[in-house]
């Protein structure tokens, strides 16, 4: 039973016929970990930005369906889409340094989806914003809820905003990047902690990445996506044994391997990117017709 | 840390006051129009003319008579005015409030005003709404406040007099005040009727004041706003389920209000300028009115009282705006 589920996704260049996303289908299991691979521009940030409702203006839904926990966020009508948006689902950013209000201490930015969305007590979700950066490995957690953002290093920050997103006990959590903006040295440490919290509380889990290193690693499936059209999906287990999709194999080919860094990549050879391309153009002309 | 800070602002703020006074006591006395001979019946002698030159310490050189001057000043005393023969500070503060009480209702309907297009222009953007908040902002700004204070005395004094558009304060009314703050002490000693004539009285000037500053904030704020909106946390509340409204009240307000502030402090000096004008059209009892009148009667001790205030002024407002940047700003706040 998956708990997010969308079916024939499109989203279009608003005011053009171009389309980012070239009907997505896409299920993440309850307690899943999902990997959402591709090159830039791909449109895997698009997909994250659909579900949670935050894309951009220029980016416009024309087709498709999210299905949230049963519910279609299509049909239901802004307000309601917004609160069950809040309530079941998160957003673990790509930039710690600019996803934090600075006008505002970290404390009530943990814990304000609590009261306002959830209805909690403000004592009650203020306990609990501290006993969720305590999870996340923060010392001093009660001096850090009133510190304000700038007081805090990029590591620091963007394990307040994984406490942030694990703290309202959502069942997604689509992570953007998280780990792009950071010091390598940091990233590793963040990675862990992103998947320890997500096994701890058994959150289904949309991690979009380039990195296919960190999706053998973490990822129970994952899905390839080129030009906004999903080349393929599949087991992490059976795909980097044996990728089905010619493009996969390449995009595999062209990701370096901690077993051997020396190794020469491949870059992802012409006739692939060309039988890609002609596959979007065949959705085009189908979705067109 | 920050005695040190306040002693080097007041420092500066005395280089600066001085320096006005400086420019103030040399300018009146170089350009034409001499105090004495507006004051003496045609036909005077010569000797008549030594004698009072001689009296007011007309006769010395300027940096001579400045010194004399600056001496006073230290000692609180600013002169006497030539046309009333009053102590300058004397007069000069019972007007002060006057011009106070209308430049602070100007500046809480500007921030209002402007406020509230920023808000409604953020919160409607892309919508044909915003589009024509902006071109009647476009138009509020480019006519100057004397302006607005003709059309406003067209419109509301004369062809449908709803206002009074002369004057502070009803005349019989004055008895009943114990200050010079009149719109202050009428709120404080919830004397509504006071209240309400005083504002009959003071809207219309302090609405052709406020408009052009109301339309300076509303399009500056709406664009700070409007760049704050697509930032990555307001991103991130809007995915915590927070409305529009409340996104752009909590999350982007507060850091879009930052580069409005300093601007208001700026603009809120000119305002206080605007005043000279706007009150010699309402023929409003305050400091400008005043001004106008020493200008125009030569009378030197009045003018330099008057200016070294409005100095004094001004670089008040500018502190009060640094001030309330740290307390908007939690990064300046250790600084």
């Amino acid at each position: 039973m998956s708990f997010l589920k969308i079916r024939d996704l499109s989203v279009i260049l608003r005011g053009t016929n171009h389309r980012l996303l070239r009907g997505v289908s896409l299920d993440v299991g309850a307690t899943e970990v999902m990997g959402l691979v591709g090159e830039s521009g791909a449109g895997k940030s698009m997909i994250g930005k659909a579900v949670l409702g935050i894309l951009p203006r220029s980016a416009r839904i024309v087709g498709g369906s999210i299905e949230l926990d049963g519910v279609d966020l299509l049909t239901l009508p802004p307000r309601q889409r917004r609160h069950l948006i809040g309530q079941k689902a998160a957003l673990i950013p790509q930039d710690p340094l600019t996803a934090l209000n600075p006008a505002r201490r970290i404390g009530p930015q943990i814990s304000d989806r609590l009261v306002d969305i959830l209805g909690w007590d403000k004592a009650r979700a203020r306990a609990r914003a501290e006993e969720i950066l305590h999870d996340v490995h923060i010392p001093q957690p009660d001096r850090v809820l009133r510190a304000y953002p700038h007081e805090l290093s990029g590591g620091m920050r963007q394990r307040v905003l994984i406490a942030s997103a694990f703290a309202a006990e959502p069942r997604l959590i689509v992570a953007d990047e998280p780990t792009t903006a950071l010091d390598v040295t940091v990233q590793k440490q963040i990675l862990k902690l992103i998947f320890e919290m997500q096994a701890r509380h058994g959150t289904a889990l949309l991690f979009v990445t380039h990195d296919l290193g960190v999706v053998s690693k973490i990822c129970q499936r994952l899905t390839v996506l080129y030009g906004g059209l999903v080349m393929e999906e599949a087991e992490v287990g059976a795909f980097f044994e044996a990728p089905r999709h010619a493009y996969s194999r390449a995009l595999l080919a062209a990701t370096p391997r901690h077993t051997d860094p020396t190794a020469d990549l491949t870059p992802v050879p012409e006739a692939v990117i060309a039988e890609a391309r002609r596959a979007v153009a065949e959705a085009d002309q189908r979705w067109h017709a | 840390m920050f005695l040190r800070r306040l002693l080097t602002r007041i420092a500066t703020t005395l280089v600066t006051l001085l320096g006005v006074a400086v420019i103030v006591f040399a300018v009146i006395r170089i350009v034409p129009g001499d105090p004495v001979a507006m004051m003496l019946p045609p036909g005077a002698t010569e000797a008549d003319i030594a004698r009072l030159n001689a009296f007011y310490g007309l006769d010395k050189s300027i940096p001579e008579q400045f010194f004399i001057w600056l001496g006073g000043v230290v000692q609180g005393d600013f002169g006497t005015s030539i046309t009333t023969r009053q102590p300058v500070l004397g007069l000069v503060l019972s007007r002060l409030p006057a011009t106070l009480e209308l430049s602070v209702m100007a500046l809480v309907i500007a921030v209002v005003l402007g406020g509230l297009v920023a808000l409604t222009g953020t919160r409607l953007r892309y919508t044909r709404t915003e589009g024509a908040l902006d071109v009647a902002n476009g138009m509020a700004l480019s006519v100057p406040d004397f302006l607005w204070g003709l059309v406003l005395i067209l419109l509301f004094g004369v062809l449908w007099p709803v206002f009074t558009i002369s004057g502070r304060v009803s005349p019989n009314l004055v008895p009943e005040f114990a200050t010079s703050f009149f719109l202050f002490e009428s709120v404080l000693r919830l004397r509504f009727d006071l209240w309400l004539d005083l504002v009959q009285h003071m809207l219309m000037p302090a609405l052709a004041l406020a408009i052009p500053l109301a339309a300076i904030i509303g399009q500056l704020l709406k664009q700070s706003l409007k760049e704050t909106m697509h930032l990555d946390y307001v991103t991130l509340a809007r995915t915590k389920g927070y409305s529009e409204n409340h996104v752009i009240l909590r999350e982007a307000l507060r850091n879009a209000v930052l580069p409005t502030l300093t601007l208001i402090g700026v603009q809120f000096t000119f305002l206080i300028g605007g005043t000279v004008i706007i009150e010699r059209l309402f023929s409003y009892e305050g400091l400008g009115n005043m001004a106008i009148d020493a200008v125009i009667n030569r009378d030197l001790p009045l003018i330099q009282g008057i200016v070294l205030l409005f100095a004094l002024l001004f670089t008040l407002v500018n502190l009060a705006v640094d001030l309330l940047y740290a307390v908007l700003n939690p990064r300046l706040r250790h600084a």
